[in-house]
């Protein structure tokens, strides 16, 4: 677990460092949640709030980078997942029917599970690479989130059960917050109990040994790419209840990007191989409370996009072995053993 | 030879995360002799090469270039100073022709552009003067490892290096390609290219070396002249404890299976076009088949089918009475079929995932994913497993990419021993490993088969071979020529004689 915790150690600082620019700009409140009508509050809880559906995105693609995949469709079928439960709700005469509702939900998930495993097939069966077999659903699924909704955007109304999915609170905590913590212990649990982390990063790590090794590599690919299009869908359905409607062309627009962004701050490799569902986390975050930053410390919007691209460069960096072993030299004072395993095999092929 | 020294490394010192790798080494080149480091796996050769090649840099200890102190931080570095390496491991780009591999780096220009027709030209010629004769215009791909192994050697060799570092070179080379690489070492030596030869093929050692410098556990043991170090001290040097104990694995009489016995494994006109011409083959319980031959005559593509590792076109399985047909890895695992395949980095072992988990990656995969071993069972399996294999250093937790090649194979095997197979397929199980983990698979190979596992051994090395099986099948050219059964018959001078004669003459 040392290796563990040596992988979370420069996300964890660097989100300790932003948040203490955020308190030293915008005082104590950022950090401390206030209650109000029951719920919890305040800056640094809308951030999570805000951060759900990224969080549940970048843990299906968490596991699909594990298997040395990667998962572009995951905006498109975000997209869908709205549609599909925005359109059944706004066709039927009482929109406020906790049924409907639930069915709306379900079918979402479905159809979105479905799809994430479609990609699976085409991986594992067809052997198509995963970034050509995803691009398809990335291209194709907003189109289809288009014909769902006929090419308008569904409005669903404010007092539908179904905004609750992302507006709503439960033990004054917010419903989204609920949804994505609940999900992120559960890929923990069904990882790390059962063999399946372990498989997976086998299967990552080298796939022809896995297989005569007898490992169930297809089964397991399929598996994983249909977690993360339930996840993606499972986001979707978060952020239309939010926002109350469903736009195929924008909902969940590069997401995508920003789930790998935060994969990689977490410390997993886009090579395959070991991942950290709590890096991850840490990554989503990170990115989360980048957008106020730039906001409190006096910065007008148009650098967020820059902004992002520092920190993740800076993070990048930081990770790097390379620019560590450069850049810590002077601080150094007995050449110490080296902090990473020795890179030989990384250096052969 | 009396000449100063070319490469003079002191007091070599190489720490890895709590393992001292090398302490206080020593080590001297002078120009145009063949120096060969020897020891155990473990006892610091590669990380002693690695740091004069710059892919590690020392903790402490100078290096002399010519007289001139250097310090190396990557191989790049070392590269544009004249030292080149070839490691065990071809290292090269598999998609690219011959003759992009060979220029790499250094393509023959016209212009902006590559010239390609003069670079396909000068690699002829160079492949010509070192004696090889392939199509530099085809991937490196479809040649064999050994073919790549000269490939990269005749690349290194047009470098123009100054020292030349072999490491492993001849582990996938047949007896033809070995004497053609010793051939091209001699030539190269006499034009002063100092070389440091690293090979477990002690024959070659004795015949090629001038001097060899032995390591133990990352400590110096001392510097000889081969004249004056025979063998036997050699080998003394190197385990640390007297010649004597390199004990001879004689097989018990092996009579104890009865002849007419059902076999377990009886395959019939088994075959794959372009892999393996079909072949008849019965494997009864607790005897060892060798499987011998040439690099290139079949072996590995025999027991793959019989694996599950390949598909079988033609011919029937039949396995413990019951016919394999659709037979893949996973189902032959769950019939009790084991196969070490023979690229342990790429077949075999996941690198980054720890000792303990490559070790229990078979069982686990034959409970499914949902079914995880407790973590008490698997402490207690892969404990007793290192230790009973003797595995160095014994911690389950490290990546297994960190051990050496020995201890490696022994990981692989245990994984095996965990599911307790009734047929163990091993695929030159020890290529590259050092004397004492060699004999302790040797060893182990005769224990289980006295146990009444079957056991299908391929190695490229007939002794070992004659020594550890009950029979013997011979292949040529991709075919199964003969099985040699009688003990008069099982000699090397036999086996070789089946393979000039293809199994006709007797």
């Amino acid at each position: 677990m040392n290796a563990y915790a040596k992988r979370l150690m420069w996300p964890v600082l660097i989100l300790v460092a932003l948040i203490a620019v955020n308190i030293i700009t915008t005082g104590i409140d950022f950090i401390v949640p206030s209650v109000n009508d029951d719920r919890l509050g305040g800056a640094f809880v809308n951030i999570l709030r805000r951060s759900a559906p990224l969080l549940l995105i970048a843990l299906g693609m968490t596991l699909v980078i594990a298997t040395k995949g990667i998962d572009l469709s995951v905006g498109a079928v975000y997209a869908i997942g709205a549609a599909i439960a925005c359109q059944m709700i706004i066709d039927s005469s009482d929109q406020t029917a906790a049924g409907l509702v639930f069915s709306a939900i379900a079918i979402a998930l479905v159809v979105t599970a479905v799809i994430g495993a479609w990609n699976g097939v085409m991986v594992a069966y067809f052997g198509i690479q995963p970034i050509v077999a995803t691009l398809i659903l990335m291209i194709a699924g907003r189109g289809i989130a288009q014909l769902i909704t006929g090419g308008q955007i569904p409005k669903v109304q404010d007092a539908s059960p179904f905004t609750e999915l992302g507006r709503g609170a439960f033990l004054t905590v917010p419903i989204p917050i609920w949804i994505a913590a609940l999900v992120l212990v559960a890929l923990a649990l069904l990882t790390r109990r059962t063999a399946l982390g372990m498989l997976l990063e086998s299967v990552g790590g080298n796939p022809e040994a896995s297989r005569l090794a007898g490992i169930r590599s297809k089964g397991i690919t399929v598996l994983v790419y249909l977690v993360c299009g339930l996840c993606a869908g499972l986001a979707g359905l978060i952020g239309a209840a939010n926002l109350g409607s469903a736009d195929a062309n924008n909902g969940g627009q590069w997401i995508e990007l920003d789930a790998i962004l935060a994969v990689v701050i977490g410390g997993t490799a886009l090579l395959g191989g070991r991942f950290f569902l709590l890096g991850t986390t840490i990554g989503v975050v990170i990115i989360g409370t980048l957008e106020d930053t730039i906001i409190n410390v006096g910065l007008s919007s148009q650098w967020q996009f820059t902004a992002k691209a520092i920190v993740v460069f800076v993070v990048a960096l930081l990770q790097s072995p390379e620019f560590r072993g450069w850049f810590l030299k002077p601080f150094k004072r007995k050449p110490a053993a080296p902090a990473t395993a020795p890179a030989e095999e990384a250096v052969a092929k | 030879m009396s000449d100063d020294p070319i490469v003079q490394m002191t007091g070599i010192r190489k720490d890895f995360t709590g393992v001292r790798a090398l302490d206080g080494v020593d080590f001297t080149l002078r120009p145009g002799e063949i120096h060969a480091v020897m020891g155990e796996n473990g006892a610091g050769k590669s990380t002693l090469i690695k740091v004069l090649t710059g892919v590690h840099t020392p903790d402490a200890g100078d290096i002399l270039l010519d007289g001139k102190p250097v310090r190396f931080h990557s191989p790049g570095a070392a590269q544009a100073a004249g030292i080149s390496t070839v490691y065990q491991e071809v290292n090269l780009t598999d998609n690219l022709s011959v003759a992009e591999n060979l220029f790499a780096g250094r393509e023959p220009r016209l212009g902006p552009f590559i010239n390609f027709r003069a670079m396909r030209r000068k690699a002829k010629a160079l492949l010509d003067d070192i004696g090889i004769d392939l199509n530099v215009a085809a991937p490196l791909s479809s040649y064999s490892i050994a073919m790549q192994q000269l490939v990269a050697i005749s690349r290194a060799v047009d470098i123009e290096a100054k020292v030349l570092i072999l490491d492993e070179p001849t582990s996938s080379l047949d007896r033809d390609e070995v004497e053609v690489l010793l051939g091209v070492m001699r030539r190269l030596a006499e034009k002063g290219t100092a070389m440091v030869f690293i090979s477990h093929f002690l024959d070659q050692v004795y015949e090629i070396c001038d001097r060899m410098t032995v390591l133990r556990n990352g400590t110096l043991v001392g510097e000889w002249a081969t004249a004056d170090l025979p063998q036997n001290e050699l080998i003394g040097h190197m385990l640390g404890r007297e010649a004597a104990a390199l004990e001879q694995i004689e097989r018990a009489a092996a009579a104890h299976h009865v002849a007419d016995e059902e076999p377990l494994v009886k395959a019939q006109g088994l075959g794959r076009k372009g892999s393996i011409a079909p072949y008849d083959l019965d494997v009864r319980r607790g005897e060892v088949v060798g499987l011998a031959g040439l690099l290139g005559s079949g072996r590995t593509e025999t027991v793959r089918l019989i694996a599950g590792a390949d598909r079988a076109d033609s011919g029937s399985l039949t396995f413990d009475g019951q016919s394999a047909r659709g037979h893949n890895p996973r189902t032959a695992a769950a019939r009790g079929i084991a196969f070490c395949p023979e690229n342990r980095k790429t077949e075999g072992l996941v690198g980054d995932l720890t000792v303990a988990e490559n070790m229990i990656l078979a069982l686990q995969a034959s409970r499914g994913w949902a079914r995880s071993i407790p973590v008490a069972r698997r402490d207690k399996l892969v404990a007793s497993f290192i230790e009973k294999l003797d595995i160095r250093p014994a911690n389950p937790d490290m990546p297994v990419k960190n051990l050496s090649g020995g201890n490696q194979q022994k990981v692989l095997l245990a994984r095996w021993m965990l599911i307790q197979p009734k047929l163990l397929i091993l695929d030159e199980p020890t290529r590259g490993i050092d004397v004492g983990a060699k004999a302790d698979i040797q060893r182990l190979v005769a224990e289980l088969s006295a146990e009444g596992m079957a056991v299908l051994f391929v190695s490229a090395e007939l002794d070992e071979v004659t020594r550890l099986s009950d029979r013997i099948a011979v292949l040529r050219d991709r075919e199964l020529v003969a099985v040699l059964e009688s003990e008069a018959d099982m000699t090397t001078e036999r086996i070789v004689d089946t393979i000039v004669s293809g199994g006709r003459a007797s």
